[in-house]
């Protein structure tokens, strides 16, 4: 398969390659990049110090390496693939003999340049391995116990040991991306409803196994009001920042809420907040907007494709993107509860910058090589 | 190959299940925008109400330092109570106003307005500003009476930083001073428990230590109204006091050790020989660090930074100086280590008019008329250079390198404890290739032979070196924070087995050595080195023969040492001026070690006189007094052991 591959490959020169790059998607990412860095800005209530300038940093030289990734053949993802999930299997349990542990949880391996969270890669990785699975699997085979059961236990490896770290929030998006090429696969929609609900029949054991502070998260969405100064805290002022925004909001680095100490992940998953705070719902909208575009780009990419590869993979990972950045900003306006999960580009750190620019790399790279055929 | 038509089909499937797909995100991005609708638009009221009239404030309360003490239970460092006061900005309405009143009511000078105005550029508009962090009790009995006519200005009683003993003990302990933005950064601790006004450590033990000492914040959470006054307190999160320290410091013999020092410029240190607590560590000159608490003016700095005998400069470990003849034990030991010579060996000293001679070039003794024929005993007590530049280049300097190495030169003593503590240089033919890039000269080998030429030492290390040689030659760990780990008997008992262990083979190659291992070959030639150094102290002739105790209960060994700040000339030799006529940065520095009681070594110390001429005469004295009061303290120090063994 990979000697056809290298057969049907089909040559490109440079210019052609410069000519498929989809430049409206570079814009989207970079404007979406400038806000954030405001963002961040006016957590450190406009000062240009440590928080801003390392997610400055960190966006210029992962929105390089996005567009430096772009040209690196989409067949190299889909031959790589499987090694791209062992990496990600191995750095997962290298966190737990050498990881570094920060607020509970131990989520982090320090790379000297950076502490890379090996889960924000696995977000990337789960979707890649997916993809090349399905790829080549004949749609009547898909159905089979075999081909059911194989990607289960890949999608619960990593699950696993993220939920141990302990990080629900993460373990919630792998599983949830992972899912979404399952199901666009074609899996039968029967699975779907029995494993919703062995969920449901199970879900008091899981909340029995579930650490406290993820047990008072839980609790404390169904009801606020049951603990205001401790665990609802944050939901009842992030509703309070984002709702006295108003219509046009309180204006750039005029946010008075968010300032106060009570949400201390305001530059990383309450950076929505603030945002929204001071540009209001217009300007929550525009965000909002500004992300579905993104998606658009992406899937539109796929469906352009030839390969399956590259469509599973751009539908998955517009799927995956979608699913953060719900989870996200359903969880700021009171909608889910506090899992833990960043707001892609927005959100101050790293390892999420790292792995959406990979993830947005390799979509450039499905549509400048989209006649690629991958051994179809 | 997969067939076409099915390749066609699962097309359709894959497109057919991303509509679904497409199809719920239009539905859940509805939910989030009417959410957003909801919330920003239609309750917008409500959550306007919830931010503006009715706001929650959180004020963080400084936490409270930890206090340090000595061994004794000493508070070295403390905290006092002081009276400040506070201005909430949120509460001011005309803060121009509100300034000019304070001026009157407190003394305000116009360098501190100008610092508040600057200060009142950089807070947010709730901040709470500090108008004065120390105000005298006048001041505040006053600013009470005036209060009403002072909006936002609250008296507040807080506490602070104070060192009972000022002067003394600065270069251990250290001071603190206001968090920069580069101290939150470095420390988690210090980031986490931050609050305007927050003192942290910035050098000494205040700073390594710092983590340890700060305590965490408490909160206040308080419900304020529109014009940002509180109406109830909600909750109160107290703050809490850091860890206390106890370093192994003996207050007493450190003051006495400042007091010798007094006017000079040096170190002592003092340590015990098997438990590696530093007992002592005193520099001179010193300043005082309660200056630092609330900000020291630029005229003290001045006159702090400017002072030539350079206080600001912790010489016991980052003060390098040329151990000179204080090294003289540990090439002779190194020697009868490695079987270059027996104790027997003999050189003669001829004086001044015939010279050690190397290829043309001339090497002298310090004493004009020669020491005569020297044996190694002799040598030693008598501090004869002659003989060191033979044996030294029988020797090697690599070997003698190795020896330094393994008994303390050449790396930190208290490793990352103190950042600014220097390694100093133990010279090798291999350090002289990588960092001078040059070949070794024999020459240079002779000069290491008494301490000379590129061999760079701290205080603390010679103190060390003395305490690992005095011990019978086992490497301890040195320390300075109290540590229950570190136990007598059980440091005691594991000598114990090492004395007994067969010595292993690669006893004299380069090797990393555990704590409490033995470091030697053969016990014999340290014994005769400890006893050289007993007949440099007590028998006539010995170089420090003045300084000695005649009471047995005080009887000490030592070895003086005298090292040269710049070449010696020939004219420098014929004109042998009096210390006095010499000036003052070209005076020999002088050195002591020393270990007591003899009988039944405890004790090691050294001493360092910068520019103070010569060992014998300027350091060897101080140690009478000093060994003293170390003896006499020691049935005190052992109670204070047993008793908190017990507690342990």
């Amino acid at each position: 398969m990979i000697l056809s591959t290298s057969l049907n490959s089909t040559s490109y020169s440079f210019i052609d390659k410069l000519k498929a790059v989809d430049y409206f998607l570079i814009i989207i990412v970079a404007i979406i990049g400038s806000i954030s860095v405001f963002s961040i800005y006016s957590t450190e209530s406009g000062n240009f110090s440590f928080y801003t300038k390392n997610h400055l940093t960190r966006f210029l030289v992962f929105f390089f390496m996005f567009l430096v990734l772009s040209f690196v053949r989409v067949s190299f993802w889909y031959r790589q693939a499987y090694i791209f999930y062992i990496i990600g299997i191995l750095l997962l349990l290298l966190v737990i003999f050498f990881g570094i542990s920060a607020s509970g949880s131990k989520r982090w391996i320090n790379f000297f340049i950076m502490n890379l969270q090996p889960s924000e890669l696995m977000k990337i990785a789960i979707i890649v391995c997916f993809a090349r699975y399905y790829h080549r699997i004949q749609s009547s085979d898909i159905q089979s116990y075999k081909y059911l059961l194989q990607p289960i236990i890949l999608l619960l490896i990593p699950c696993y040991l993220v939920i141990t770290q302990p990080d629900l929030g993460t373990a919630i998006l792998i599983a949830g991306s992972g899912l979404a090429i399952i199901w666009l696969a074609g899996l039968n929609l029967k699975y779907f409803i029995y494993s919703g609900l062995i969920l449901l029949v199970s879900l008091p054991f899981v909340i029995s196994i579930l650490k406290p502070y993820q047990k008072s998260r839980i609790l404390t969405f169904f009801n606020p009001d049951r603990d205001p100064l401790g665990a609802g805290y944050q939901i009842i002022q992030s509703k309070i920042a984002i709702g006295s925004g108003g219509l046009l909001g309180k204006g750039f680095l005029q946010g008075t809420q968010s300032y106060l100490e009570f949400l201390p992940e305001k530059h990383t998953d309450f950076i929505f907040t603030l945002f929204s705070e001071e540009f209001g719902f217009v300007g929550s909208m525009v965000l909002i907007l500004l992300y579905v575009l993104l998606i658009y780009r992406i899937i539109k990419i796929g469906f352009s494709s030839r390969s399956f590869f590259a469509k599973l993979y751009c539908y998955g990972f517009a799927s995956a993107l979608f699913l953060y950045i719900f989870v996200n900003i359903a969880m700021v306006v009171g909608l889910l509860p506090i899992v833990g999960a960043p707001l892609p580009i927005m959100s101050y750190g790293g390892s999420s910058m790292l792995s959406i620019m990979l993830g947005l790399g390799i979509v450039m790279s499905c549509k400048i090589y989209s006649r690629d055929p991958i051994g179809n | 190959m997969i067939k076409k038509t099915d390749n066609l089909n699962k097309n359709k499937i894959i497109s057919r299940r991303l509509f679904v797909l497409v199809a719920a995100k239009i539905g859940l991005l509805g939910i989030v925008t009417s959410r957003l609708y909801n919330l920003q638009i239609s309750e917008k009221q409500k959550y306007e109400v919830l931010s503006d009239k009715n706001r929650i404030r959180e004020w963080k309360t400084p936490p409270q330092r930890g206090i340090i003490t000595d061994y004794f239970n000493n508070v070295i460092a403390d905290n006092q109570r002081v009276y400040q006061v506070h201005l909430s900005l949120e509460e001011v309405s005309n803060f121009n106003n509100s300034i000019f009143k304070l001026k009157n009511i407190i003394s305000l000078k116009d360098d501190e307005i100008k610092k508040i105005y600057e200060k009142k550029e950089k807070s947010k508009p709730w901040d709470t500003l500090i108008i004065s962090e120390n105000l005298s009790w006048n001041e505040f009995s006053k600013l009470n009476l005036y209060l009403h006519e002072l909006d936002g200005a609250k008296p507040v009683l807080s506490t602070s930083r104070y060192y009972p003993y000022s002067n003394d003990l600065v270069h251990v302990v250290g001071y603190v001073g206001d968090a920069t933005t580069q101290d939150i950064q470095n420390k988690k601790k210090i980031e986490e428990n931050f609050v305007p006004g927050l003192k942290v450590g910035k050098i000494g033990i205040e700073n390594s230590k710092d983590s340890d000492l700060i305590g965490n914040h408490g909160t206040k959470r308080y419900e304020v109204n529109a014009s940002g006054k509180k109406i109830s307190e909600i909750s109160y999160n107290k703050e809490t006091q850091g860890e206390n320290l106890r370093t192994t410091i003996d207050l007493e013999i450190q003051q006495l050790a400042q007091k010798l020092l007094k006017n000079q410029a040096g170190s002592i240190c003092v340590m015990d020989i098997y438990t590696g607590e530093v007992i002592t560590m005193a520099s001179s000159p010193t300043y005082d660090p309660n200056k630092f608490t609330h900000g020291i003016s630029t005229k003290d700095w001045n006159e702090i930074k400017n002072n030539k005998l350079r206080p600001l400069l912790n010489k016991s470990l980052a003060g390098l100086y040329s151990p000179g003849s204080t090294i003289k034990p540990l090439v002779a030991l190194a020697a009868l280590e490695y079987g270059i010579i027996d104790t027997k060996f003999k050189v003669n000293c001829k004086g001044h008019d015939h010279p050690y001679e190397l290829y043309g070039e001339r090497y002298h003794c310090w004493k004009k008329n020669g020491h005569g024929w020297m044996s190694m005993r002799n040598a030693i007590k008598q501090s004869c250079d002659i003989y060191f530049y033979e044996v030294a280049r029988l020797l090697g300097v690599d070997k003698l390198s190795l020896i330094a190495k393994r008994y303390g030169l050449g790396s930190k003593v208290l490793e990352d404890f103190f950042s600014e503590e220097k390694k100093g240089i133990v010279p090798s033919t291999k350090w002289k290739k990588q960092v001078l890039e040059q070949s070794w000269y024999l020459g240079e080998t002779v000069i290491t032979g008494i301490g000379q030429g590129y061999i760079q030492t701290t205080p603390l290390q010679l103190c060390l070196m003395t305490a690992q040689l005095a011990n019978g030659g086992y490497k301890i760990k040195p320390n300075l924070i109290y540590d229950k780990e570190i136990n007598l008997d059980t440091i005691k008992s594991k000598i114990e087995i090492e004395k007994n262990k067969s010595v292993s083979q690669n006893i004299l190659k380069d090797h990393e050595f555990k704590y409490y291992e033995r470091l030697y070959r053969n016990p014999n030639n340290l014994k005769f080195v400890l006893d050289a150094m007993y007949g440099s102290t007590n028998e006539q002739f010995g170089t420090s023969f003045r300084s000695r105790h005649k009471e047995d209960k005080y009887k000490f060994a030592g070895k003086t040492g005298t090292s040269q700040v710049k070449r010696i000339t020939d004219q420098d030799r014929e004109l042998d001026l009096d210390l006095e006529e010499i000036e003052y940065k070209s005076r020999d520095h002088a050195l002591f070690i020393a270990f007591a009681p003899y009988d039944k070594p405890r004790y090691s110390l050294s001493i360092l006189i910068e520019h103070g001429g010569s060992g014998s005469k300027a350091a060897a004295p101080l140690a009478n007094k000093l060994i003293k009061k170390i003896l006499d303290r020691h049935e005190l120090r052992e109670k204070i052991r047993k008793d908190l063994k017990n507690i342990a």
